[in-house]
């Protein structure tokens, strides 16, 4: 460990600092806009460390645990921010939730360092750390301000399948230990050249059950149970955290594994993943059809995007397309983050004058365009991002995928997107439709300053990079070239 | 430059529009008004540059008046480029003048948000001009979904009894089929640059390429469905007549008048163009198609008592005749297919005007309940015979030059399909007068309700829309010389592309 390497941690290093630092403000001091304002300044701070390590340091391995490189600046950058963006709204959100709501800023900061370290992570020790990490901070946020029961049955949910599938992964990783003697991603790749047949089931049953693990953790089909469930008891802003940052971490740490160690040589996985992509966008969007919950519609809706996310990573199996699959995963990330913060930033704002549970009735969002234009408008500029309807960065999203599937040859995943944005313009249109109509409720709808700042910032990203996506385009493929 | 600033116009004009009606609601329709008139003076300037033969006397061979090529997303070779010929002026000019029509017969109409409603109409207008402007495939696929939402908002909030259901059908559909398009336009950018040439998605550096003959058949309906259900042939049409039943008069004027045209005008600029072998492979299934919807949009017209779909019908019968005139793709029956398309755009716009307005007045659209509205409205009847008259291809009007040129153009190839289409001809005249007598001729309406509405003639406002629309289709049915001489080059320039790739076209020319 020399200086250099301490400087490429660095954005960690910020971090974890700026958590403690929040933890002791906590103990002293309680009062929420100085916690959220720490946490947004150690965020930033974090976010602009990341950008100086990226621009200026080497990339390498700092410890055999760590690598620090373009992709993992990619990806921290990207965690990091979105957790300034969820900080932001969850101010909004608690502000009128009574007392002691610091902690729910603390865990989010915690799960924003594991999301980071799984972002970094080339090993299946910092791996497993990093999953954890988010896991346990995530298990208190989603049961965190409600005192109602929903919260604590989907912490419950989740804390119990979110605890097995870690154990899936943990044995996963011992199979293929036991075989090849190493954890880190990139030696287990060259031990596994040479095996013999029973040496090769080890691995594949191995490299199956840690994938089975994943695809709980993102809620890809058949592991999808727990989704609707947990979104909806979850406060908003957790859930938006649980969408993006846990799952963003987790599949940047899964391509990562999968790239080095190359799962792709395993026919038998990549069909499976095949299937596991067709099933998440077919049910997905299927099921999103018969929800009145706007929560279940978005957690359904978000395990038909893990699928067609999972089309580009399927796609990546081919040589010719690896390159475009891998820069359309990232980029589809890039774009699923910023609009399902958007979404359920939208929920938050909605119910952050509600005492009890999240107003996510579709009713309650009856006639919102005639109410409140601006929150309207936002919304349905999520919604259509979601549903890849042009101008909005969703579309360059789908755009990708496609592009990636076409490259690659996979017509089969590409009628399974064709099919799901059908149906899935259904469920969207239904909500924004909704929007449009009369009500005569006139309870007002109040607009926070902090979250109403944060979700405009997004709303206008997300036109502004649906329309001129360049430099996002330029970056994201010189990280995907850097990784083949 | 012009095209880009047009765009713009539009785009901020929607805004301001919206924006002002917190200010006064008389407003917005104003600035729309105004905003169409710049946008029409800017494209008015392009009339003015030097014409074809001139040019061609110049020594400059090329069609397009003006080219506009800005990199946009380098990384897939994708340009913001816009360009404009013939054809495209033809077509922008049309949007414009229907879009006037649209803001006048959405009048008074609309009392609720007036401004947002400008806004949306504002922005389908622009993704329309730039559907008809766009060059590059990702940038003409941008436009084509970016006219579809305003379209949907229209419909969803201002349209009638049954609005939801109609408005995501036609989203649903335009949508899905869409999507097919891109997988399309991907797979035939990834494969031509398989073949050697660095990405690019811009319609000039794709053209020309040899592909598989299975991919490019399987990109050539990608395209061709997209299209095929915009227009709408048989049996994609089937969003249409719910659409435009429930949308308001001002929705049904730019989707019968434009929306539509979109599709024909993809079908001559890209799906031959681009795919001139594969196309000629299924000329014979499209222009059966064609001929199907003629015949069976005809007999569904005629048993309509919903006058809006009635004319929503007939719409399916009449771009019948666009969709066999571009297969057939002789040189007069594409001309056919573009004088059709224009005069199809005013009449129908204008019988979409007139549905618009009985409904404001009677409430219905019901023509049982209806009868003898001559008598108290004998301008309105007056234009709804000649806007009738004009779309059963009356000689003398715009319809009938489009429709002719398309059977005489077709003749050559098929004679079964042309007889088969040229039927569209007689039934077109029995649904054209049976919905005249029903409506304007015979005994007054009993209905209590209907008798009892004291009923307006058309004022001044909507015969101001309405002459000028009378004044062009007699226009182009007398002397349809100058649309010719607008087009024509840009035909004849795509007509040559495809000589010699295909038996069927060669055959076609002779």
């Amino acid at each position: 460990m020399n200086t250099l390497d301490l400087f490429a941690l660095l954005p960690l290093i910020i971090l974890t600092t700026s958590i403690i630092l929040v933890m002791l403000v906590i103990a002293f001091a309680r009062n929420l806009a100085l916690t959220c304002l720490l946490c947004c300044i150690g965020l930033a701070s974090t976010l602009l460390s990341i950008a100086w390590v990226g621009s200026s340091a080497d990339s390498g391995y700092v410890t055999p645990l760590i690598l620090v490189d373009a992709y993992s600046t990619l990806f921290s950058g990207l965690i990091v921010a979105a957790g300034i963006f969820i900080s932001l709204i969850s101010y909004s959100y608690l502000k009128h939730r009574g007392e002691n709501q610091d902690e729910f800023i603390l865990l989010l900061m915690l799960s924003t360092l594991g999301a980071v370290t799984l972002a970094h992570s080339a090993h299946f020790v910092s791996f497993i750390l990093g999953l954890e990490l988010v896991g346990v901070s995530l298990y208190a946020m989603i049961s965190y301000p409600s005192k109602g029961l929903f919260g604590l049955e989907a912490a419950l949910k989740y804390l119990i399948l979110s605890g097995v599938s870690s154990a899936f992964i943990l044995f996963g990783a011992a199979m293929m230990f036991a075989v090849l003697g190493t954890l880190s991603f990139s030696e287990m790749a060259s031990s596994a050249q040479a095996q013999s047949t029973i040496e090769h089931w080890f691995i594949l049953i191995g490299t199956t059950m840690v994938l089975a693990g994943i695809g709980f953790k993102l809620s890809l089909v058949p592991f999808h149970m727990w989704t609707p469930d947990v979104y909806e008891g979850a406060p908003a802003p957790a859930t938006a955290l649980l969408a993006t940052i846990s799952k963003g971490g987790i599949f940047a740490a899964l391509l990562r594994f999968f790239l080095s160690f190359d799962g792709y040589q395993y026919n038998l996985i990549t069909e499976s993943l095949f299937w596991i992509a067709i099933l998440s966008i077919v049910i997905g969007n299927v099921l999103a059809l018969m929800q009145t919950k706007i929560k279940r519609v978005l957690a359904y809706s978000s395990i038909a995007h893990l699928g067609y996310l999972m089309v580009a990573f399927v796609s990546a199996s081919i040589l010719s397309g690896k390159q475009l699959a891998i820069e359309a995963s990232i980029f589809f990330l890039f774009a699923y983050f910023i609009t399902t913060i958007g979404a359920f930033g939208v929920v938050a704002i909605m119910s952050c004058e509600s005492q009890g549970s999240d107003k996510d009735e579709i009713s309650h969002y009856q006639g919102l365009f005639w109410r409140r234009p601006l929150l309207a408008a936002f919304f349905s500029a999520m919604l259509l991002s979601l549903a890849g309807i042009p101008l909005t960065l969703g579309f360059v999203g789908k755009f990708y995928i496609v592009a990636a599937g076409v490259e690659s040859e996979l017509w089969a995943l590409l009628v399974a997107v064709v099919i799901g944005s059908g149906i899935g313009l259904f469920y969207y249109l239904r909500i924004i439709f909704s929007m449009t109509t009369h009500t005569d409720s006139d309870e007002p709808i109040a607009i926070p300053a902090t979250g109403g700042w944060a979700l405009g910032t997004l709303a206008f990203l997300l036109v502004y990079l649906g329309v001129y996506p360049t430099q996002v385009v330029d970056w994201v493929s010189s990280v995907a070239k850097s990784m083949i | 430059m012009i095209m880009l600033l047009t765009i713009l116009t539009l785009f901020i004009g929607g805004l301001v529009a919206w924006s002002i009606e917190a200010w006064n609601k008389d407003l917005p329709r104003w600035i729309s008004v105004g905003t169409c008139i710049i946008a029409s003076i800017l494209i008015a300037t392009l009339y003015f540059q030097p014409t074809q033969q001139e040019l061609m006397l110049a020594g400059v061979s090329s069609t397009w008046y003006e080219v506009l090529s800005i990199p946009w997303i380098p990384r897939f070779g994708i340009g913001f480029v816009l360009a404009i010929d013939g054809l495209s002026l033809l077509m922008v000019s049309l949007t414009l003048f229907l879009g006037f029509i649209a803001i006048l017969s959405s009048w008074d109409e609309i009392d609720r948000r007036p401004g947002f409603f400008q806004f949306n109409l504002m922005w389908t207008l622009a993704g329309v001009v730039g559907v008809f402007v766009a060059l590059d495939l990702f940038l003409f696929f941008f436009f084509w979904e970016v006219m579809l939402i305003p379209m949907y908002l229209l419909i969803a909030i201002w349209g009638h009894e049954n609005k939801a259901y109609a408005a995501m059908k036609f989203f649903l559909f335009t949508q899905v089929s869409g999507l097919i398009m891109l997988v399309a336009i991907l797979a035939l950018v990834l494969g031509v640059a398989g073949t050697g040439v660095p990405l690019t998605f811009n319609y000039f550096d794709l053209m020309g390429h040899q592909l598989g003959e299975g991919l490019s058949f399987w990109l050539m309906c990608g395209f061709f469905v997209a299209f095929v259900v915009k227009l709408p042939g048989f049996p994609f049409h089937t969003w249409l007549p719910d659409a435009h039943t429930q949308a308001p008069t001002a929705a049904s004027v730019l989707l019968a008048g434009i929306l539509l045209k979109t599709g024909a005008y993809g079908l001559i600029r890209f799906t031959v163009p681009l795919f001139p072998e594969a196309a000629a492979d299924i000329a014979g299934v499209a222009m059966t198609l064609g001929a199907i919807s003629i015949v069976y949009g005809a007999l569904l017209a005629f048993a309509q008592t919903d006058f809006k779909r009635l004319v929503a019908y007939s719409s399916v019968s009449h771009m019948g005749f666009v969709l066999v005139g571009v297969f057939a793709w002789t040189e007069l029956s594409i001309q056919g297919s573009v004088m059709q398309m224009v005069a199809h755009g005013l009449s129908t716009a204008a019988l979409f005007m007139i549905a618009g307005a009985l409904q404001h007045r009677l409430h219905t659209r019901d023509m049982t309940r209806m009868g003898g509205i001559w008598h108290s409205a004998p301008r309105m009847g007056a234009v709804a015979m000649f806007f009738i008259i004009a779309s059963l291809g009356m000689p003398g009007l715009g319809n009938f030059v489009g429709e002719f040129l398309i059977l005489l153009g077709a003749f050559s190839i098929n004679k079964t399909i042309t007889v088969i289409a040229t039927m569209g001809l007689i039934t077109g005249a029995v649904y054209g007068l049976i919905a005249m007598q029903r409506v304007f001729q015979g005994q007054k309406s009993s209905d209590p309700e209907i008798s009892g509405i004291k009923f307006g003639d058309f004022g001044s406002r909507e015969m101001a829309a309405m002459i000028p629309m009378i004044i062009a289709l007699t226009w182009i049915g007398v002397y349809p010389q100058p649309v010719f001489d607008l087009v024509d080059p840009v035909l004849a320039s795509l007509y040559e592309l495809t000589l010699g790739t295909s038996s069927q076209w060669i055959g076609a020319s002779q």
